[in-house]
This record gives C-alpha cells, sequence and structure tokens, in this order.
C-alpha cells in the first residue's frame, strides 16, 4: 500500500477531503460573514442560525412540497436571503450608528431564537435529507474512493466563492460595494442607493449561508443545531483571514478546512482545536489576519 | 429668471454643535461662484448640506425650482448636483478606472470618457493604478473627471487646491475655466481667493456660519481690505 510520512495514503486522502469538504463550508459560512461585516459593520451571530434555516427550508420543500435537492438549492437561499432582508429591514438597520456590540448582541438573540424555534418544533435528532439520484455513489481513484455527493460539495462552493468574488472584485456592482465600505456617505453622494444596497448585501450574504445549509442537509442530519457547531470555527475562520476580506475568506476556509483534516491523521487529538492555535499565533503575528486590510 | 440654485435660511447641526445659522445665497445658471471665508466659517458644512451629507440640516434648498433640503443625497445625485469632496473622496480598493466610472449617470450632457481623457490625458496613463497611488493632483484631478462623466449640471468643488504645487493649481484653474465654458455651473469653495479671482464670477464671503457679504469678481481689487479683514489675512 502507497504509505505517505508514514501513513496509509487512503487514511491521509480521506481525511483531506474530509478537510477540503469542511474548508468548504468555512469558506462559504466566512466568505458571507465577511461580505455582511464589510458592507454593515455587523458581526452577524445569526449566520449558524441561517445555515441550518437553509437546511431546513431545503428538508421543508422536499417534505411538504414534494420540490426536490436541485430546485432546492436555488429556492432555499432566496427565501432564507428574503427572510434576511426582512430581518435587516426591520430590526439590523436599527443599529448602524450604534457601537458593533450591539449588533452581535442582537444577531446572537436572533441565532437563539431561531435555533430555539427549530428545536422545539423538529426536536434535536435531526431529519434525514436524501442524496440526489446524480450525486450517489463513490468514483474510485486510484488511491481513494471518492464520494460523488461529497466531490460536488467541494467544487459547488469553490464554484460559489469564486463567482462571489468576482463580482465583487471585477463587475462594476463590486466596485460599487467596495467604495461603500470604504465612504458610504460619498458613495450615495454619488447616486447609489446605499441603505437599498446594505439590505442586498445583508441578504445576498444569507443567501450564501443558506446555499452552504442546502449543500450540508445530505452529509449532516438536518438538525436545529448544525450551525452552532460550526459558527465558532467559521468566526475564527474569519478572523484568521482578516475582518472584512473576501478573499481571506476564501483561502483561509479552504486552507483552514485542510489543517484540521490533516492533523486528524498526525495529531487526531488536537484536530477540534488546531483551528484555534493558528487564530492565536496570527493574531499575534498579524492582529488584522493574515488578508486584513492593516495587516 | 430665479437661479439655479437658490439657498434660504440654511441651518445645519453636527450633533448638538449649530454649525450654519440661516445661510443665504444664490448660483445663476453658468456661473463660478465662491465661498470664500476662513476655516470654520461654514463654508464646506454648506456645501455638505446641498448634497444631503449633514444628517439635521433645515431651512430651502432649491435647485432649478425643486425643493431638496428633505432629500436623501443619492435623491439630490439624482437631481443634477455632484460634490467633489475637500478630501478628494478617491477610494483605495478601486482604480483609476472604477473610481472614473463610480457615480452614476443622472443626465445627458456630460462629458464622454474620450473628452475626460483629452481633459486629463493623466488618468488614461494611469487607468489601471490604485486610485490613491496617484499624486496629489492626480487625484484631484480624477475627482473633478469622476462628477463631469455624470451629466450633473451644478458642480460643488470643496477646496481643489488645496495642498498643490503651484504648476496643479494653474492647471486646475484652466480645468474650471474649461468646465464653464462647456456651461457648466460651480460652486467653489476656496480658501485662496487669488485663485478664487482668477476663476469666479462672483465671491460670497461666509463668517460664524452666515453669509456677510457678497463680491461680484470684478470689484475684487476694490474690496481687497474689506476681504482682507474678512478673512483675516
Amino acid at each position: 500500500m502507497l504509505m505517505i510520512f508514514g501513513y496509509p495514503a487512503p487514511l491521509m486522502f480521506g481525511q483531506l477531503l474530509l478537510g477540503l469538504i469542511n474548508g468548504a463550508f468555512y469558506a462559504l459560512l466566512s466568505l458571507g460573514l465577511a461580505v455582511i461585516f464589510g458592507m454593515l459593520n455587523i458581526v452577524n451571530f445569526a449566520h449558524g442560525a441561517l445555515f441550518m434555516l437553509g437546511a431546513f427550508v431545503a428538508w421543508g420543500l422536499l417534505e411538504f412540497l414534494g420540490i426536490g435537492y436541485w430546485p432546492a438549492l436555488i429556492l432555499a437561499p432566496i427565501i432564507v436571503g428574503a427572510f434576511g432582508l426582512l430581518l435587516e429591514k426591520t430590526l439590523i438597520s436599527r443599529l448602524y450608528k450604534l457601537d458593533h456590540l450591539y449588533g452581535l448582541l442582537l444577531t446572537f438573540g436572533l441565532a437563539l431564537i431561531i435555533e430555539g424555534i427549530a428545536r422545539n418544533e423538529f426536536g434535536s435528532s435531526g431529519m434525514p435529507y436524501r442524496i440526489p439520484d446524480a450525486l450517489q455513489g463513490a468514483m474510485n481513484l486510484g488511491f481513494m474512493f471518492l464520494p460523488v455527493y461529497r466531490g460536488w460539495v467541494v467544487v459547488a462552493s469553490a464554484v460559489m466563492c469564486l463567482a462571489t468574488w468576482l463580482v465583487i472584485e471585477k463587475t462594476s456592482l463590486g466596485a460599487t460595494l467596495r467604495a461603500a465600505t470604504e465612504n458610504a456617505p460619498l458613495v450615495q453622494a454619488f447616486g447609489i442607493n446605499v441603505p437599498r444596497m446594505i439590505s442586498l448585501t445583508y441578504a445576498g450574504g444569507v443567501a450564501l449561508a443558506a446555499f452552504a445549509g442546502v449543500l450540508a442537509a445530505p452529509i449532516y442530519s438536518v438538525n436545529p443545531n448544525m450551525g452552532s457547531n460550526l459558527i465558532i470555527v467559521v468566526f475564527a475562520v474569519v478572523v484568521i483571514g482578516g475582518m472584512g476580506s473576501i478573499l481571506g475568506s476564501i483561502v483561509t476556509g479552504f486552507g483552514l478546512g485542510i489543517i484540521e483534516g490533516l492533523t486528524k491523521v498526525f495529531y487526531p487529538q488536537g484536530s477540534a482545536t488546531v483551528i484555534f492555535v493558528v487564530m492565536v499565533i496570527v493574531l499575534l503575528a498579524r492582529p488584522a489576519g493574515l488578508f486584513g486590510k492593516n495587516a | 429668471m430665479s437661479a439655479m440654485l437658490e439657498v434660504r435660511d440654511l441651518n445645519a447641526w453636527y450633533g448638538e454643535s449649530h454649525i450654519l445659522h440661516g445661510v443665504e445665497f444664490d448660483v445663476n445658471e453658468g456661473e463660478v461662484v465662491t465661498l470664500l471665508g476662513r476655516n470654520g466659517a461654514g463654508k464646506t458644512t454648506t456645501m455638505k448640506s446641498i448634497m444631503g451629507l449633514v444628517p439635521r440640516r433645515e431651512g430651502q434648498i432649491r435647485f432649478k425650482g425643486q425643493e431638496t433640503v428633505h432629500l436623501r443625497p443619492d435623491l439630490i445625485a439624482r437631481a443634477g448636483i455632484a460634490i467633489c469632496p475637500e478630501e478628494r473622496g478617491i477610494f483605495a480598493s478601486l482604480d483609476v478606472t472604477e473610481n472614473l466610472m463610480l457615480p452614476i449617470k443622472v443626465a445627458d450632457g456630460g462629458l464622454s470618457l474620450d473628452e475626460i481623457y483629452t481633459l486629463f490625458p493623466n488618468i488614461k496613463e494611469r487607468a489601471r493604478s490604485q486610485g490613491t497611488k496617484l499624486s496629489g493632483g492626480e487625484q484631484q484631478m480624477l475627482a473633478i473627471a469622476r462628477i463631469l462623466r455624470t451629466g450633473a449640471r451644478l458642480l460643488l468643488l470643496d477646496e481643489p487646491t488645496e495642498g498643490l504645487a503651484p504648476v496643479i493649481v494653474q492647471q486646475i484653474g484652466r480645468t474650471i475655466r474649461e468646465i464653464k465654458k462647456r456651461g457648466f455651473t460651480v460652486l467653489l469653495v476656496e480658501q485662496n481667493f487669488r485663485f478664487a479671482a482668477t476663476v469666479a464670477d462672483r465671491h460670497y464671503v461666509m463668517d460664524h456660519g452666515v453669509v456677510v457679504d457678497m463680491i461680484p469678481n470684478a470689484q475684487l481689487e476694490a474690496n481687497m481690505d474689506k476681504l482682507h479683514d474678512y478673512l483675516g489675512v
């Protein structure tokens, strides 16, 4: 059997794949958080709950309306994004002139409410969500078996991250968003409806979380805790990448997923904490994060 | 005929601080008008109030007969007023072209990109540079060029010569005269009245948040002593 650093190759590649999958979720979630923080200056603690809501909406669409995975991949982000728009318009927009802490407390409260309602209605054990037929099975890559769905999750996340990055960095809409993060009043004086742009940005960030939630539904059982389990790690990813940095979120999300996966091979007992160790080191060396503006 | 911009009894506040105390002046179509005054006289606050950038403002600001004092900045921009702010407002995360294309077109009649590049050749040469990597003079040119594209007919230029070398100041003077020739109306905030005299038709003098005098440019020399008193120079 092929060995890498004294470990069987299938074990190594298996953990690498798991790391990539986790990294895909970290990247998608931290990307949404970065977009929201960059534009709204709000630390969106409800992000994990909205990720969970994406998975629940996909489950609900299937269970109650018979709408399957592929339409849900589009519909759930739209539905949850619209819910995010409602939250921004009615609650979050009242906090822009206050300290960051108020936004954090509000969104943390919202996360508790959303998760509490889900727990009350559906229990904590979770519901299964079937992998769509087209993505069933596994491919033999020679050195390992790759479950098709897991490969799809990595590809779909990477494509979504790349598309988001391209929109923000290479389009006029993205230029307007970047300018508004620097000096929103001036951008508004240039004829752009900044309050509407802020609302849509929040909805877009939330839709990204919901998209990740739909991708996650067949992997994890659809349960009220699936967001809160991830969100702390995702915040560590955002801090390491640099608060508000789009590229930082994507690179750090995938990178830390891989580091976490490889740690499971070399030092399994450290895998749960390795991301936080990296965070401490990065904060000591570069307090603004690897890709932060003041790094 | 009524003026293009009529400002009446304009009051403005930053928090608890009452900055403008009943500012009144007019700007006619095609004119270049300056607001002169010492630091803290309220010139920039007047500009920002016209553009809707001061949160609390009262009084009347009529642009082409339309009351704009309670409008949001984006709606004021769409009505046809554009601002080149004091600190230039060049965005560091945008390149020169992105900075140039950022303001939305609000009407026909703005300069085309070719006309802008003819007027400001440096902007074309540095098209892909980060906006804030330009020299101070180039940034100022970019900030002016940016609003010429939009089709706005009233341009608010807040201290466009501040901190620039004399040769660049001359270039900005030529640009303002060219803008005027093309039919734009300009409201200019200036500390440097010698520069203002080379471009303006009339000068309003502000002190302690009110307009205290209006001097036609042709009478500037005759009023030099009075102006020195106003400006403390």
